[in-house]
């Protein structure tokens, strides 16, 4: 059950793989990463412990970099170019969801944009970071920006009602910043830079911490009352009861961001003013809608329906396919989310599963599954 | 009454009464984590030995049950669908699956016994 990864495709480990470990992590490949999948309380009390109290979870196989060498109101120009969310208005001391666009429209990552004041930071997926750093690179560099990848920061979410009053015991000026603010805060008197965001749907934090300081916070973090380690496990059904995207499954190079309803991301000027790769496209589909649109899906029994499962009509016509499913623990059943005709895109929409050959009978839901509960102050 | 174990961790425990029980090891619900969902063989459908005969999913994923013995169908755990965490919490007792008619002896072709499955469970 194991692989044991060879010397050409050794698995790369985390500031806090010692961490992992010692606390009974269960090791597993993961974009490269050898990453936690889940401790010993196991994947559905992680996910519960997250909801009812806080998590703390190894991010740090994300990729981190910062654009400098310019005035910011420059630097958001110049990565207006490759993303369709407005970063010139983004404030200092403010982070945004945003995505790269290929010229087809297709959607090449999902990532976090942060206003630092005299930079801007990025953070990107793991098994997306190579080529993400090498097109940031690309295209920016011969506007004379310069892209640091962060190679020796780790990053730590810290999620969950009881996050906010860890982080305030830790570095009380978290307390003033609200969901989606971004700052250099000193954490436990290591200087960081935390945004108050996630991938949970709870309130949280996210902190960028130096390498060699990340066990060493991670280990006090844990030592705070009510704070649990959290692997990858729990992390994905959290995601996915608060209806939040997984970059490769729900939304890739195949999907535009209008057919994967994140038109949310796509502000008004960008909208229609364009200027992003794949605009022509995107506008198009703004105008005259799509095909398909992702649509959250509840099966009314218990069966799970996995990714891939097919969806049909009622006459058992294929009309999509599930993209994310699984057992949402706080829901106490399954759930999923997928992509279906546009005609099917109204919530309360029956469908059906065709989950291991049997139909199984399901609706279209508005998404989230479980109330996004952030801090907006 | 003996106990003997397939290779990808299912147990069938021959009963007094001509009838052999399957369930899944100690070993396979720590790997599998949190059951929550299982689904059974109705009573009366015949399973050859090797054949798909359960389902149980944990929150990441799902993990067919292969019957380690073949025969007909005459019981199976009603109340495990409605708490799969059964699974986990006994997977040799109350969490078992289902119950199959013997027909004769029981063909233990391929199965370990008990001493053999703890050496192989020790090599993973």
């Amino acid at each position: 059950m194991t692989d044991t990864p060879t010397a050409g495709d050794a698995l790369r480990t985390t500031p806090l793989d010692s961490l992992h470990r010692e606390l009974g992590g269960k090791m597993v490949p993961f974009a490269g990463y050898s990453m936690p999948v889940q401790y010993p309380m196991g994947v559905l009390n992680e996910h519960l412990h997250t909801r009812e109290h806080a998590g703390l979870f190894d991010v740090s196989h994300m990729g981190q970099c910062r654009l400098t060498g310019a005035p910011v109101a420059e630097l958001a120009k110049a990565l207006e170019t490759l993303v369709p969310s407005n970063i010139q208005e983004l404030k200092a001391g403010r982070q945004r969801y945003t995505l790269f666009t290929n010229d087809d429209g297709g959607i090449l990552d999902d990532l976090m944009v942060s206003n630092a004041g005299d930079c801007l930071i990025l953070v990107v997926n793991a098994a997306c970071k190579d080529a993400d750093f090498a097109h940031l690179k690309r295209h920016l560099e011969p506007r004379g920006i310069t892209v640091d990848v962060l190679e020796d920061r780790a990053l730590l979410a810290l999620q969950g009602p009881g996050a906010a009053k860890v982080m305030e015991h830790l570095a009380p000026a978290s307390a003033a910043m609200t969901f989606m603010s971004a700052g250099k805060l000193e954490v436990n008197g290591v200087p960081c830079l935390v945004t108050r965001s996630g991938y949970t749907g709870e309130d949280g934090f996210e902190i960028s911490v130096p390498a060699d300081q990340a066990e060493h916070l991670a280990r006090h973090i844990l030592e705070q009352p009510g704070v649990a380690p959290i692997g990858l496990g729990a992390r994905d059904s959290l995601r996915l009861e608060a209806g939040l995207c997984l970059y490769g499954s729900d939304i890739d190079t195949t999907t535009t961001p209008v057919e994967g309803a994140l038109v949310w991301a796509m502000q008004k000027r960008r909208r229609e003013e364009g200027g992003f790769p794949g605009a022509a496209v995107i506008q198009r589909q703004l105008a005259e809608g799509t095909a398909r649109l992702r649509v959250g899906i509840q099966p009314e029994g218990k069966a799970p329906a996995r990714a891939h499962t097919e969806i049909q009509d009622d006459s058992g016509r294929r009309i999509g396919e599930i993209t994310s499913g699984g057992f949402g623990p706080t829901v106490g059943g399954p759930i999923a989310m997928g992509y279906v005709e546009t005609a099917f895109a109204e919530p309360g929409t029956a469908v059906t599963l065709l989950v291991r050959g049997k139909p199984q009978p399901a609706r279209v839901v508005a998404l989230p599954f479980v109330e996004q509960r952030y801090y907006r102050g | 009454m003996t106990m003997w174990f397939t290779k990808d961790h299912e147990w069938v425990r021959v009963e007094d009464d001509n009838t052999a029980t399957v369930g899944i090891s100690h070993y396979a619900q720590e790997q599998l984590g949190d059951v929550v969902f299982v689904e059974l063989p109705e009573v009366g459908r015949t399973l050859a030995k090797g054949e798909e005969a359960a389902v149980v999913e944990s929150v990441k994923a799902a993990s067919e049950v292969y019957s380690p013995i073949g025969g007909e169908v005459v019981a199976f755990n009603k109340a495990l669908p409605d708490s799969p965490g059964t699974i986990n919490l006994d997977p040799f007792g109350e969490g078992w699956f289902y119950r199959i008619k013997l027909d004769g002896e029981p063909d233990t072709e391929g199965l370990m016994d008990q001493a053999a499955y703890d050496d192989y469970v020790a090599s993973l």
